[in-house]
Formats: structure tokens, C-alpha cells, sequence
């Protein structure tokens, strides 16, 4: 185990170094011959779309509705970010690497140019490779997403014999039609927001994961978006759930490369927890922030939901949002089982021009259900971070707890913090704590840690570091040490 | 070692003169104190001397080891050996001791094109000091300073300079709030240091912790500026008359 965590600390250190040669090392772009849908959008672009995957009617149609539904839809103003009006007729809603046909049967036939993509990204999909690499080390299976199509997913076979589903949402389609159609749409309906049905009517791939009755996921599952194309709107959609007692923990992580246009990405996640069931979703959101003067960067606009439909279940989201010109997302709780229970642990770091406006919403409708928000805003540059979080306690929610935290730092002077809670309740016992902080890194702890040696930019991140700890704690720890790399990336250029 | 000549501060940004053509000469291998009422300047002397901002040299010079010490940056003077035991250490939540020494130590070995000590190595290193300093391994996996008593964050100063074997360490009132056994503890802390390359300008106003650390030299600064220097024999003859000798001289 020791001899484990020592190799992840090396090639974490190795990664982190190559991070601070490179600003954002995950700024390339990858060659390959791209297929794309018509630019725009309309009911034909959707055919197109089903028609590539191969679709059942009923999914076709469920797109068509949803299109129909956005097409009534206005975009949402409420949060506290600006930017220029999108126009959705100037993007792609497709774009597959060429050779792909009705996907990879086997890594061998995965363009090598997408392969090195993910090997620059430090991201195994090769499993021979995974196991040579870090002798010991928990092994994670990946699934690898690039533009509109998932080109590989790892670990399959050995997941398949514990009886774990995992794929790409369109293979999935395929071959548990019944699963997908019966809880597709159960969490987030097509009709839920905006993006959402936007997501509902031309979504591209994603992944699929179930849990059977009972069972322990083996392995760490996670999936690595990364968006290559050009003027093309990345929308996968996520579909998890863990049947009765089962177990999951899940990351996914982010990139794409720099490009001085704005790309969109308007993802759906849902999530279903049956009865004493537990899943641990965990995000390194990392997409390109755009330059300092706010120049391109991605428009993340993403809606997660999970749903604690069992009694006793479990939900935990933690995020870890770095990248992004804007971030818009708030990953929810629907405690509707009996004494269920939600989590939602956040760090969320702008610089630059960057802005954020994220929370999460807890909906306590179910006994004894228990809710716990950890947020840890962190503003740098002239970036614009807000929480903005809604706990809801039901009339039957009887016995409700919910415990909120939000701490906002302030890297700087020109940056700005907001913590927007919203709290409904309907029952008379409900309990519900609520603390907030607003703090700025002090010139005293910044020169205590010169003077023991660190840097400025060393220091701050130390320091942001430990004001997130409470929260970085909770990502799986493979992962853990990455987050912390990534968190003085980001905040490069923030002190003098 | 260290030479300061005529140093002439102000805080930045306006306001009167803190340092009033101070001059003070420490060779390699000695230990000075210095001793001077409440508000004279001995602080921000220190934070002078290891670079904090916020200040404004107006005229003067600090040569340390031959080079311009005033125009190298904190971390720059941290990896040359330059220490501050701070008179109230900062607290930072989240970090914890053993990693921020690390960190620290690491940085500071970098700058100075050393290899970085690996996890083992340097654990050994700080159990071995801490054991010393009677700080028990628990503290060191708490966030840095919080929640510490007075005298556990002095200690905890100690155990930073020990570990990160500084070649000229500043104590700006390292004492003030110990009780007698850590008093003796830490005084034993800076005594281990001691070596013919390595210097230290211990701040304080008590003769207690000099019955401990005997200094090669005491210092009396008052208004600014050190007013009178001499042996051991000064600091016990200032507890015995106190500073009214020098308030001439400081005005
Ligand atoms: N940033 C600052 N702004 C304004 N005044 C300051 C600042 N820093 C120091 N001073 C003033 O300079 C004087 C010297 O302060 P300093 O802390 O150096 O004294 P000291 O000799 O260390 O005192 P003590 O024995 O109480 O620790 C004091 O009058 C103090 O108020
Ligand atoms: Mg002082």
C-alpha cells in the first residue's frame, strides 16, 4: 500500500511539474480526420445524430420532443454570470474521429493519434499498461470520451464478471435498451431547464454505469471528457444507478484544448440510489478558462442531479472546479427515501476573467433525511465566484437535518465572492445549521510561508490548499494529490 | 556575517521613522541579543532582516555574507539561511505543521539546487527534533498553529528552526509566554545550533532566557537605534535599572 501511494506520489509529482512548465498543459489539439453533423441545429441534425448511433425509434422520438419543448425554452438569466448571446445555429452538435464506425471493438483500432491524446492527458486506456504501471496502485477503469463518442472504455471484462455495467451511453442504448429506457429522463426530465433539454435533444455519448443488487464496485469507474473539435458543443449525458445495497464511486475529469472561440458544454448527469445504496460522484473539472482577458474558454453549463430514491441511500457529489470561462452548475440532491441521505462538497477556483456560479440544491423530502454542504469558493485575478444553494425540507420531511458551510476566499483585491443561500421549510422539526465565511489570504500568512522558503505562488497555493482540505479530503485518493497540483495551476498568476 | 549600517525605516506609505539610523554588527558564530523597551523598533527590525514588505528603507545598507541582503526576496533570504522566530506566529488552517515543514524545507533545498528530501527521510528528521523539543507527534499532523497555546506555537517556531538548520536565525521574543521547562527546552533548542558558522540576534526582555542562551554580545536599542552595547553583564544590569538611562538617548 505504502509502496503504492509512494509511486502515485512520483508520477503525481512528475505530472505537477510538467503542469507548472505549462500553464495549461491540456491546451492542444489532436489531428484526426472528423466527421461532423450539418452546423446548426434542427430536427434534421437530430436524425442525424440518432442515425449514427444507431438508435431505437423511441429514443429518436424522445429527442424530437425535447427539441420541440427547447425550442419554446428561453435561456436562463438568473445567475450571476455574463456573456455574449450564444448562437446555436453556429456550432456543430456532432463530431466523431472518422475511423470510428459503430465504435472501437478493441483498442487496436483506436486512431493512435487519439490514443497519445489520452497518454498526454496521463490518462491509461491501454490495461496492460495500467497494470505494468503502478504495481499495487487500486486500479480504475476508464472510459474515454472524445468530442461526441466515447473511443474506449477500460476494465470491462473483469467489471462484467462482479456483474458492473459499464459503457458508453450508446452502446448501452444497445444492448440494456430496457435499463436506459427505464430510468433515462427519471432524474433530470427533458423538460427540466434549458440546457437540459437542449442536452435531452441532440446529446451525443456519455456513459452508462449500473450496480447490481448487492454488489461493491470493484474498481474506481471514471470518465475523461475531452473536446477536441472545433466550434462544436460537447453534451454527453451520464446515467448511474445502484440497485439495492450496491456501492459505486465514480470521477470524472475534464479538458480541452485552447481555442480563442467559446465552446460550449451543456452536460446532463443523473443518478439513482435504491434502497441502502451508495454512490460517490466525484468531478475534476478542468476545461480551458479562456485567456486572461477573457478571450475563448469553455461554457459550462451542466446539469447534475442525483436521486436518492431508496430508503437509506446515499449520494455524494464532490466537485473540484478549476477550469471553465463560466461555470454554471449546481448538483442536486433528491432525498426522497427514508432516512437518505446527500452530500455536495465543493472547491471552486476562478481567476483571470473566470466566472462560477455554483451550489448545489438539497430537496428533503423523505424521513429523517440528512443533508451536509461544504462549499470553499476561492477568488483570484478579477473572477467572479458565487454559491448559490437552495435546501428545501418538505412538509412530510420529518425529522430533516441539514448542516451548510460556505467559505469564500479572496486572492487579491480586485476579485469577487457571493454566497446566495435560498432555504425552504415546510415541516416544523427540521434542524438546519448554517455558517458562512468571507476571508481574504492575509499578507501575514503569505509572508510567514516566504520566510520559511516558499514563493509566493507556492505559498498561495499551500494555503488555498488548506482552506480546501476539508473538501479535497473527500475525492478518492488517486486523485487527491492531482487535485492539489491542479489547484496551484490554476491559480498561476494570481499574486504579484 | 551580518552587517547593518545606518538603517533608516519607515512604514510605507508615510509616517515616522521606525528605525533611526540603526547599525549593528553580528560575526559568524555569535549569538547577540538585543533588549530595548516596548515600541522601539527591535519587530520590525526582524521583519526588515527577512524582508517583509510594507516598509520603506530610506537610507542604510544590510550586508549578509558579503551580499546585499535588502534586495533579495523573502524566500530568497529564507534559502540563504536567514530564520524568523516570529513574535506571533500565524495560524494556517488546514495545513498540517509536518506538511508546511516539508513544503518548506523542500522549497528552500530546491532554490538552493539540492535534491528534496524523500517522505521517509524526512519524517525521520522531524520525529528525531521534535523528540527533543518534548513535542509530541500528534501536533505535528494538526493544521499548523491553530488552536495552539502560546507556548505550544513557540515550540513549534523552535522545531521549524532546528529542522531547517538556518545559518543566521532571528528570536523576536521566542520566550515571552513560555513557562520555566519550555523555557529551558527551547533555550536547549538554540544552544544545539550553536556552531561556528552560524549566527542568531535573539530578541527579548527578560534576562531569564539569556541565564539559559549566554550571549556573545547585548545590544540596548531605544528610539530606534541601538543606544549602548556590551557583555552578558549588560542584560542583567537592565533588569536590575530598567531602560530610564536611555530614554535621553531615544528622544
Ligand atoms: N505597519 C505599521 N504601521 C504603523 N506603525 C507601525 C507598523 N509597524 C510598526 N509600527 C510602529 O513602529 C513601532 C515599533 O514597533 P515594533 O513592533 O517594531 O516594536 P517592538 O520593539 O518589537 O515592540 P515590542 O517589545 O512591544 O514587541 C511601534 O510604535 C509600532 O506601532
Ligand atoms: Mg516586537
Amino acid at each position: 500500500m505504502d509502496g503504492a501511494k509512494d509511486s502515485i506520489d512520483r508520477s503525481t509529482l512528475a505530472a505537477a511539474r510538467a503542469l507548472e512548465a505549462d500553464k495549461y498543459k491540456y491546451g492542444f489539439t489532436t489531428d484526426v480526420e472528423q466527421e461532423f453533423a450539418p452546423k446548426g441545429l434542427n430536427e434534421d441534425v437530430i436524425r442525424f445524430i440518432s442515425a449514427k448511433k444507431g438508435e431505437p425509434q423511441w429514443l429518436l422520438d424522445w429527442r424530437l420532443a425535447a427539441y420541440k419543448r427547447w425550442l419554446t425554452m428561453e435561456e436562463p438569466a438568473w445567475a450571476m454570470v455574463h456573456y455574449p448571446k450564444i448562437d446555436y445555429q453556429d456550432m456543430y452538435y456532432f463530431a466523431a474521429p472518422k475511423k470510428e464506425g459503430s465504435g472501437p471493438k478493441s483498442l487496436d483500432e483506436i486512431d493512435p493519434d487519439i490514443l497519445a491524446t489520452y497518454d498526454k492527458l496521463g490518462i491509461p486506456l491501454k490495461e496492460q499498461e495500467v497494470l505494468l504501471g503502478v504495481e499495487g496502485a487500486p486500479k480504475v477503469a476508464v472510459d474515454a470520451v472524445f468530442d461526441s463518442v466515447s473511443v474506449a472504455t477500460t476494465f470491462r471484462e473483469e467489471l462484467a464478471r462482479s456483474g458492473v455495467i459499464f459503457s458508453s451511453f450508446s452502446e448501452a442504448v444497445k444492448e440494456h435498451p430496457d435499463l436506459v429506457r427505464q430510468y433515462l429522463g427519471s432524474v433530470v426530465p427533458p423538460t427540466d431547464n434549458y440546457f437540459a433539454t437542449l442536452n435531452s435533444a441532440v446529446f451525443s455519448d456519455g456513459t452508462f454505469v449500473y450496480i447490481p443488487k448487492g454488489v461493491r464496485c470493484p474498481m474506481e469507474l471514471s470518465t475523461y471528457f475531452r473536446m477536441n473539435a472545433q466550434s462544436t458543443g460537447q453534451f454527453e449525458r451520464t446515467l448511474i444507478i445502484a440497485d439495492e445495497g450496491a456501492y459505486v464511486s465514480y470521477l470524472e475529469g475534464c479538458t480541452a484544448p485552447m481555442r480563442d472561440e467559446n465552446q460550449l458544454h451543456a452536460a446532463v448527469v443523473e443518478l439513482v440510489a435504491l434502497d441502502d445504496a451508495e454512490i460517490k460522484y466525484s468531478t475534476v473539472q478542468n476545461w480551458w478558462p479562456g485567456d486572461e482577458n477573457g478571450q475563448g474558454g469553455v461554457y459550462n453549463f451542466v446539469t447534475k442531479r442525483g436521486d436518492c430514491r431508496g430508503a437509506r441511500s446515499h449520494i455524494s457529489w464532490t466537485q473540484v472546479e478549476t477550469g471553465s470561462a463560466i461555470t454554471w452548475k449546481y448538483p442536486s440532491c433528491i432525498l426522497r427515501g427514508d432516512d437518505s441521505q446527500g452530500e455536495f462538497y465543493s472547491v471552486a477556483i476562478t481567476n483571470g476573467a473566470q466566472q462560477a456560479d455554483t451550489g448545489t440544491k438539497m430537496i428533503h423530502l423523505g424521513k429523517n433525511t440528512r443533508s451536509r454542504i461544504i462549499s470553499k469558493g476561492i477568488s483570484a485575478g478579477r473572477s467572479n465566484n458565487t454559491y448559490r444553494g437552495l435546501v428545501s425540507v418538505h412538509k412530510k420531511a420529518k425529522g430533516a437535518r441539514n448542516f451548510t458551510q460556505c467559505d469564500s476566499l479572496l486572492v487579491g483585491g480586485q476579485c469577487g465572492a457571493h454566497t446566495v443561500p435560498y432555504v425552504e421549510v415546510k415541516t416544523p422539526d427540521a434542524q438546519l445549521e448554517h455558517e458562512a465565511t468571507t476571508t481574504k489570504l492575509s499578507e501575514e500568512q503569505l509572508f510567514y510561508c516566504r520566510q520559511r522558503g516558499l514563493d509566493a505562488e507556492e505559498a498561495t497555493a499551500l494555503l488555498v490548499n488548506g482552506f480546501a482540505r476539508d473538501v479535497l479530503q473527500n475525492l478518492p485518493m488517486e486523485f487527491a494529490v492531482e487535485a492539489q497540483a491542479l489547484v496551484k495551476v490554476s491559480l498561476e498568476g494570481s499574486v504579484g | 556575517m551580518l552587517d547593518i549600517k545606518n538603517l533608516h525605516v519607515k512604514v510605507a506609505g508615510g509616517g515616522e521613522e521606525i528605525l533611526k539610523g540603526l547599525s549593528l554588527c553580528i560575526p559568524a558564530g555569535e549569538v547577540h541579543a538585543i533588549m530595548g523597551p516596548n515600541g522601539t523598533g527591535k519587530s520590525t527590525l526582524a521583519n526588515v532582516l527577512a524582508g517583509r514588505e510594507g516598509y520603506e528603507i530610506t537610507s542604510g545598507s544590510v550586508c549578509y555574507e558579503g551580499e546585499d541582503l535588502l534586495a533579495l526576496s523573502p524566500e530568497e533570504r529564507a534559502a540563504k539561511g536567514i530564520f524568523l522566530s516570529f513574535q506571533y506566529p500565524v495560524e494556517i488552517p488546514g495545513v498540517p505543521a509536518m506538511t508546511f515543514l516539508r513544503a518548506a524545507l523542500n522549497a528552500q533545498r530546491e532554490r538552493r539546487g539540492e535534491e528534496p528530501l524523500s517522505a521517509p527521510e524526512f519524517m525521520k528528521l522531524v520525529r528525531e527534533k521534535a523528540a527533543l523539543l518534548k513535542i509530541k507527534p500528534d501536533m505535528l499532523k494538526r493544521p499548523l498553529n491553530v488552536g495552539f497555546s502560546g507556548g505550544e506555537k513557540k515550540r513549534m517556531e523552535i522545531l521549524q528552526m532546528a529542522v531547517l538548520a538556518p545559518r543566521f536565525a532571528i528570536l523576536d521574543e521566542t520566550d515571552s509566554g513560555l513557562d520555566i521547562d519550555a523555557l529551558k527546552i527551547v533555550a536547549q533548542g538554540v544552544n544545539a545550533l550553536r556552531a561556528p558558522d552560524r549566527s542568531m540576534l535573539v530578541i527579548t526582555h527578560y534576562q531569564r532566557l539569556l541565564d539559559y542562551i549566554t550571549p556573545d554580545r547585548v545590544h540596548v536599542m531605544a528610539g530606534g537605534r541601538i543606544v549602548k552595547s556590551g557583555g552578558p553583564e549588560l542584560a542583567r544590569q537592565l533588569e536590575a535599572e530598567g531602560y530610564d538611562a536611555y530614554a535621553e538617548s531615544a528622544a
